[in-house]
């Protein structure tokens, strides 16, 4: 019977990149999958596209296929990533050239578009799906809209025999179920299938989360080996049931804790995990430990899409500006407290507006605020950060600056001050009817050689 | 005791909201997490950290809860000025909940 075998080669832009390396040498996969696309990172590489018409992919591309196309294409395995970014065309471009320098024949690259609404959402008024307000509110900031794709490009693409399919914005499950619904068939409507997909997707779009990374917890949650974690690869049957493992030899853990901490990770309604291609129905999924790092995964379903997508919205949202000073030994807190009431002081004479200002204690109250239950030992050290956010380069910039000047105004023994201040690119989601967006796929002609 | 003893979690985060699951070390343990868990509890135990409200789904083919925490993250991951923009730690603070003897928990040997 046939099965397919999918490996996750990153989880996220900033990823390892020696795993995958190890999955398309060892693996014997069919589609290698890179999924490195945040929420907000297409709004900062659409920036820099409009610097540079020929940037706005993924920075650590070049690293990646570097590393990794050479021993996918040796054994046949298709590569499949959404490092296009805000430009997939450049950036199928560039793996192209990449063939060439490494002297790879019939590399097929293949770019998926459509997925840029910008000029759309501009032209319209739509309601922010995630909080209260409309993009009228940030009309004249707007500087990306992306929709998210579902698989049907990919598809299309894997069709015409693409060994590389580079996307911008899909759905992150929808770069797995698409090299699923090309290999079985699944129609369009097969919901209980695509919402399977979808479920072998979201297990493995995080990459080593499903295989004890993002887990270890000494004492309680023990793992070994995550200085070589290895990154996950299923097996998948045409009834959408898999298995989840990991190379022999690697480090981390493919159990039933970890697969059940990653079913549920940025999940809502686990009854209802909307994507483009379906709703996916993760309620009645079943796993079993069926051998030493191996889960087996069966059941699950979907039910049919809700004909919208939705769209990140990226847009100017004025400046952050941080600072952080340090004390310690005897007292260290309270000459921290001491640092923190002179600069927000400081800050508030000056009349800067802030949207949010927050002064928080390293090692106290950072984290969980007035939720924190810190022991009774004070601390050896503690860290102050103030962090701001406002429409004012000038006062993102003062809260570094009045953090720095402690050094000679402040308490006694500051020291190892960092400070930074940014324009900051926020992301609002809104809904589009799916029917407003053409996806579209080119097949790179291979260069001439 | 807390809840480390009886549950593992994981956070995560979309938009605003907060995700958080709790599950049961011990698929037996699931009804009491049930029990012991309640939005109610959460809502105080994460006091000022969340603004909005708190949902919970009940997943007994995992042994897990799933909580959904809406106005958690300061604004989201691409507004908050939090030093964890996106709630990672969030899961450690709720395996920090006291849980005892008073809330009915088993007794096993």
């Amino acid at each position: 019977m046939k099965q397919v075998r999918l490996g996750c080669g990153a989880g996220f832009a900033g990823d390892r990149i020696d795993p995958a390396v190890d999955l398309a040498t060892r693996g014997r996969l069919d589609y290698l999958v890179f999924e490195c696309l945040a929420e907000r990172t297409i709004a900062l590489a659409q920036v820099e596209r409009l610097a540079d018409p020929a940037r706005g992919y993924d920075p650590l591309l070049e690293d990646r296929f570097n590393a990794v196309l050479g021993p996918a294409h040796a054994v046949g395995t298709r590569i499949i990533t959404n490092m296009g970014a805000a430009n997939p065309r450049a950036a199928a471009r560039r793996v192209a050239g990449i063939a060439a320098e490494l002297a790879l024949t019939g590399v097929r690259v293949a770019c998926v578009t459509g997925d840029d609404v910008t000029t759309l959402i501009r032209d319209r008024t739509l309601p922010f799906v995630d909080r209260d307000g409309t993009t009228a509110d940030i009309a004249g900031r707007i500087v990306s809209a992306n929709a998210y794709l579902g698989a049907n490009p990919i598809v299309d693409a894997l069709a015409q025999d693409a060994t590389v399919v580079i996307t911008g914005r899909v759905g992150d499950p929808a770069l797995f179920l698409a090299p699923l619904v090309h290999e079985f068939a699944w129609n369009p409507d097969d919901w209980r299938h695509l919402g399977r997909g979808v479920l072998v997707g979201h297990l493995m779009e995080c990459a080593g989360q499903v295989t004890g990374g993002y887990f270890a917890d000494p004492g309680f949650k023990d793992v070994d080996g995550l200085d070589e974690l290895g990154f996950p690869l299923c097996i998948v049957d045409a009834d959408g049931s898999f298995e989840i493992t990991k190379l022999e030899g690697t480090g981390g853990l493919v159990s039933l804790a970890t697969c059940k901490e990653q079913l549920l990770y940025e999940v809502h309604d686990p009854g209802h995990y909307i994507q483009p291609d379906v709703v996916a129905d993760f309620s009645s999924v079943t796993l079993n430990e069926i051998g030493e790092n191996r889960v087996r995964i069966s059941g699950g379903g979907g039910m049919r899409k809700t004909g919208k997508l939705k769209v990140s919205v990226g847009y100017r949202d004025g400046f952050i500006g941080e600072g952080q000073i340090s004390y310690a030994g005897t007292g260290a807190l309270a000459r921290a407290s001491l640092a923190r009431d002179i600069v927000l002081r400081r800050l508030k004479r000056t009349g800067a507006v802030f949207d949010d200002l927050r002064a928080d204690l390293l090692g106290v109250d950072a984290l969980h605020g007035s939720a924190a239950r810190p022991g009774n030992a004070e601390p050896y050290e503690v860290r102050l950060r103030i962090a701001g956010r406002s429409p004012s380069r000038e006062a993102a910039r003062m809260i570094g600056l009045e953090v720095e000047a402690l050094y000679t105004n402040g308490p006694a023994g500051g020291g190892g001050v960092f400070k930074t201040s940014k324009e900051n690119i926020s992301i609002a989601s809104v809904l589009i009817d799916e029917d407003l967006v053409t996806p579209e796929v080119e097949i790179l002609a291979e260069p001439a050689r | 005791m807390k809840l480390r003893e009886l549950a593992h979690a994981r956070a995560g985060d979309k938009g605003n909201t907060s995700t958080i699951s709790v599950i049961a070390r011990d698929p037996r343990d699931y009804q009491t997490l049930c029990r012991v868990v309640t939005v109610d509890r959460v809502v105080a135990h994460f006091g000022s950290v969340v603004t909005g409200s708190v949902t919970r789904y009940e997943l007994p083919g995992l042994a897990a809860l799933n909580f959904v925490l809406e106005g958690a993250l300061g604004g989201g991951v691409t507004r908050s000025v939090a030093l964890d923009a996106h709630g990672k730690s969030l899961s450690s603070l709720m395996l920090e909940l006291d849980i005892d003897e008073s809330h009915g928990l088993p007794q096993r040997t």
